[in-house]
């Protein structure tokens, strides 16, 4: 094996790290937790892309990593925290299929994931073309955990850690996107967990929980 | 080759005689933790000793295979810990096994205990055996899986040369070890029947496991037996060593380089055994029914292990 | 310069509704504004249609005849829509199901939605187009949820989470597109513009790019209600008020497939084999399939003219699949008439359910009793949407089924039964609906139903005739999607 420059290694490192928080995400019964782990979740996405922006000068890389640290580590947890406080819903929930269940099936995803990024990433110029599989893995992970979560606000925060998976595989693919689409990105992000804010206020009135399974009317008889 | 059978010699018996220290220092940690006046370190020994000058008593049901358990527990830690290197690397019984074949030993020991266990036909000892059953059940594959991933960085499965690959490396980050660490060490744990799967000082018959098992054994048996449990525990220690921090091991032929070795895995131990016993401090005891999550999870870390390797290092 | 007030003109709309509140007349500004949203998109269609495509803005929007067209239809059935919802909302806040504070969010969502379809339509940037795809779901999954009954909610949940899901995967097929461009184009803004890309489409590497036409497809082929994805779409349509389950058949599906018929252009030239084709006609027909025996089985009226919508969905993917001049002609055409009729049709179902204060079938008697206009909308939109001549949906269908009969002839007896299907179903329960024994009064006011002849006017107009200018229109267009 050449030896990796050691801020490439962090960069593997970190990529690891984003793997390990999603399997954490996966088996987390705690909603706090949750959010916690989504927060550092997008600290490690944001400090993996300042390193690739400052060991690759693409500088519209900082900007990627300043957005991702404001919305994803400081101003959505901390909104989630709020909600989950106001709404008082930080008990143990069961998930719908076993953790370790659904462990191992992540175990496959990561797998098939592995096996899908190999062409692509090593057609790519990219020094971190090797961690798109982990990228790929990682969205795959929330996919997964957004299926097996009945309850409101985790499958909002699936569904945010699968933007995490996608901006990671912008960044280890192709040293992320134009900046202009990483803006729109990021505001149609930031709209959208407003929206659920909003949205979850309007099931909690109208449910008396977030519970999803009181959702399940709307079903083809 | 005549050097390579006296280094042997002389590591398994430092093994064995170093076995019961490494335990009393896990003790003495831990009661130094907890606040509590702190037993000697020589305390195992005394207790050893103790054991040896008693009568043995032996239930009437008991076959031949009970009083035959002990000796083969301990023997097959003894050669485990042959097997290890501790201080220097050219072993010659090394080759004879590979990392595969020691899992395959630890098992032997394991099954001969459980059959012990039953054979009295308590009910204490078939519910000891069983969970001690599901939990090595659950740790194999998982220790297993962390050798694979050490074994693929070395492309081999002798550990001698896995060790000597680790510890002529240049220093890099191997995100696949430091996961197979963080299993290996949960595996450790469970193998060991340390907190959190179990507790090694409680007879209460809702938790214990290990404890459960070796009920009915007294005097030169139940000695056997603790000094084997002691043993393992050093083995184990000395393998994460090896695999993970190898630096300062004596390389094929360097004798000059044993003490300083000698003086290297003494210390890695000590810290290592003051981490074990913090860990068992500020961690609470896990319910049965967790332990196969917490194994699960040992499993998955070593599986990411092994496939990061395959995508990040390959 | 008109596509600057076109873009702009939704958007002050939007900011300006949400500002000033609802007030009495609000639903005549919300009116106002797509009335000149549409002269601006006509005055865009009269330039394009003299001087040919053009680039606006650094090349950052691009239009063509083939989404010129596309706005056109936009803009007129946002308008057209504008004047149902007018009265219809009306109504609905009378009924006491709308409040101020939820008609000010109509209005103002509504404007942003529009907006943001056109900005997906003319835009060349593909990042945009996605970020234009999301930013109309999002502007709609409050208009879903609008009545807050338990329903609707989950069937708003349901869009968000099942359409985020999609679009996170149309986001990831963007990424790919994008790696495969930036060797060929160098990093930077331009290498997701879509003219250039269509420009160096042969060199981009074959096998990112059939990767990404599958996320792409999966992802953009979940908002246009593809099967096996589509099942947010009946519950969308059913539970949102009417003028929003119009635009969202109406429109919005449209734009959502317009998005995988750009990439399908770029897709096909780098792979030089028709595996994106073969990939969309296996969706198409699925969908086909699939939502014509479940039409059978709906009870809920909104409900089944939703399936009806993937259907029609699904035979436009099936058609653009195949991929010959005529066929895209065929996809075109079929694209324009659903849009028309499907909203027409959602147009009479909305008075007809607010009327009766039930959406089930069953509990809908008599229409052509109780209001003559109303009745007869239903029937001749049935009538056109089942594909019966002079309806300009039966040239299209027709023009479909031959080309498939021709050249691939295996999926000819699924289509033909599919569509026997579902015409059996709709027309067996659309027909007690208006000619069934009622006992109901008359209806006290007169519906809006200048938009239902109006839209189905023009397509029985294009079913007879299709006026040689834009019939040549819809050759170029159908020439630019690779005839």
């Amino acid at each position: 094996m050449t030896a990796l420059a050691y801020h490439l290694q962090i960069v593997n490192l970190l990529a690891a790290l984003l793997l390990l928080i999603s399997f954490a995400m996966l088996s987390q019964r705690r909603v706090v937790g949750l959010v916690t782990l989504f927060a550092w979740q997008g600290a490690a996405l944001a400090l993996s892309t300042a390193i690739v922006a400052w060991s690759t000068g693409q500088h519209h890389l900082y900007y990627s990593a300043a957005m991702t640290l404001g919305l994803k580590v400081i101003a959505m947890p901390w909104y989630f925290y709020h909600l989950v406080k106001k709404l008082n819903v930080n008990r143990v929930v069961e998930p719908m299929i076993n953790i370790p269940t659904t462990m191992l099936i992540g175990i496959v995803l990561v797998i098939f994931a592995f096996n899908l990024a190999l062409p692509i990433s090593e057609m790519s110029g990219t020094v971190t073309r090797s961690t798109l599989g982990i990228a790929m893995a990682c969205v795959l992970l929330a996919f997964l955990m957004m299926i097996t979560r009945t309850k409101a606000i985790p499958q909002v925060i699936g569904f945010l850690s699968m933007e995490n998976g996608l901006f990671f595989a912008a960044t280890s693919a192709t040293y992320g996107m134009p900046l202009v689409v990483e803006l729109g990105v990021a505001l149609d992000v930031l709209v959208g967990v407003f929206v659920l804010g909003i949205f979850i206020f309007q099931i909690r009135e109208t449910f008396d929980s977030l519970d999803l399974k009181h959702m399940e009317k709307l079903k083809e008889k | 080759m005549s050097a390579g059978i006296l280094l042997q010699v002389a590591q398994t018996l430092l093994a064995i005689l170093l076995a019961p220290l490494l335990m009393g220092w896990v003790n003495q940690c831990r009661a130094w933790l907890q606040g509590r006046s702190a037993p000697p370190i020589t305390q195992p020994y005394r207790s050893l000793r103790k054991l040896f000058h008693k009568d043995a008593v032996i239930a009437h049901t008991a076959s031949p295979l009970f009083r035959f358990a002990p000796y083969m527990k301990f023997a097959c830690m003894a050669l485990a810990a042959g097997i290890v290197p501790t201080i220097a690397n050219d072993l010659s019984f090394s080759p004879a096994a590979d990392v595969i074949a020691l899992v395959g030993i630890f098992a032997l020991a394991r099954v001969f205990l459980a059959l012990a266990a039953m054979d009295i036909g308590t009910p204490f000892g078939t519910l000891g055996a069983r969970r001690d059953m599901l939990v090595s059940f659950l740790a194999e594959p998982a220790l297993l899986m962390v050798f694979f991933t050490a074994s693929l960085i070395s492309q081999s499965t002798e550990l001698p040369i896995i060790v000597a690959t680790l510890a002529h490396k240049a220093f890099a980050i191997h995100p696949s070890l430091a996961f197979a660490a963080v299993a290996f060490w949960m595996i450790s744990v469970a193998e060991n029947a340390r907190i959190p799967v179990d507790n090694p000082s409680t007879h209460l018959e809702l938790t214990m496991i290990h404890e459960a098992m070796i009920l009915e054994y007294s005097a030169r048996h139940l000695a056997l037996i603790e000094w084997a449990g002691a043993l393992k525990l050093f083995t184990y220690s000395a393998l994460g060593i090896a695999l993970f921090l190898p630096w300062g091991i004596a390389l094929q032929g360097d004798i000059a380089a044993l003490p300083l070795a000698l003086a290297a895995i003494v210390a890695k131990l000590a810290v290592g055994g003051a981490a074990l016993s913090f860990m068992e401090v500020v961690s609470a005891k896990v319910r049965l029914f967790r332990v196969p999550e917490f194994l699960g999870t040992a499993f998955l870390l070593a599986v990411l292990g092994m496939l990061i390797h395959f995508l990040l290092e390959g | 310069m008109e596509l600057f007030w076109l873009l702009g003109i939704p958007l002050t709309g939007g900011i300006f509704l949400a500002l000033w509140g609802y007030r009495r007349n609000a639903p005549e500004i919300n009116a106002l504004f797509s009335l000149l949203t549409l002269a601006m998109a006509a005055l865009l269609t009269v330039r394009i249609v003299e001087a040919g495509p053009m680039m606006v803005g650094n090349g950052w929007f691009f239009i063509d005849s083939f989404n010129v067209f596309l706005v056109a239809l936009t803009a007129f059935v946002a308008f057209t829509t504008a004047l149902f919802s007018r009265p219809y909302m009306r109504i609905e806040q009378e009924h006491g199901r709308l409040n101020a504070t939820r008609l000010r969010l109509y209005h103002s969502s509504y404007q942003i939605f529009i907006g943001a379809m056109l900005l997906a339509l003319t835009t060349n940037n593909m990042g945009i187009l996605w970020v234009a795809m999301e930013a109309a779901t999002l502007a709609t999954v409050l208009l879903v949820s609008l009545y807050r009954t338990p329903a609707s909610l989950e069937a708003a949940w349901k869009y968000f989470i099942l359409c985020g899901v999609g679009i996170a995967l149309a986001l990831f097929g963007t990424i790919l597109l994008y790696f495969a461009a930036e060797k060929v184009l160098g990093s930077g803004g331009n290498a997701l513009l879509w003219t250039h890309l269509n420009g160096v489409k042969a060199q981009l590497e074959p096998t990112v790019l059939s990767l990404a036409f599958v996320f792409l497809l999966v992802g953009y082929g979940t908002k246009v209600g593809l099967a096996p994805l589509h099942s947010w779409l009946p519950d969308a349509h059913a539970e949102g008020p009417t003028p929003v389950s119009a635009v969202l058949s109406g429109l919005l599906l449209n734009v959502a497939l317009y998005a995988v018929m750009r990439s399908k252009v770029l897709v096909d030239g780098a792979l030089g084999n028709d595996m994106a084709g073969t990939l969309m006609m296996g969706f198409g027909l699925l969908s086909v399939v699939l939502a014509a025996f479940l039409i059978v089985r709906q009870t809920d009226v909104k409900r089944m003219f939703a399936y009806s919508s993937i259907e029609h969905m699904g035979l436009i993917t099936f058609a653009f699949g195949m991929g010959g001049a005529v066929t895209n002609f065929a996809g075109l055409l079929h694209m324009t008439m659903h849009s028309l009729t499907k909203s027409a049709i959602f147009f009479a179902v909305g008075h007809a359910t607010q009327k009766t204060g039930t959406q089930l079938m069953d509990d809908i008697r008599g229409l052509i009793k109780t209001n003559p206009t109303l009745g007869w909308g239903l029937m001749l939109g049935t009538v056109a949407i089942l594909g019966m001549p002079p309806f300009g949906v039966f040239a299209s269908e027709f023009l479909i089924i031959t080309t498939a009969m021709h050249e691939h002839p295996w999926a000819t007896p699924f289509l033909l039964l599919a569509l026997g299907v579902a015409f059996a179903a709709i027309f067996g329960k659309v027909q007690p609906m208006v000619f069934g024994e009622t006992e109901l009064p008359k209806l006290p006011y007169q519906p809006a139903q200048t938009p239902v002849f109006l839209h189905l006017g023009l397509v029985l107009m294009l079913g007879l005739f299709i006026p040689p200018y834009l019939a040549a229109w819809y050759r170029q267009a159908a020439h630019l999607l690779g005839g």
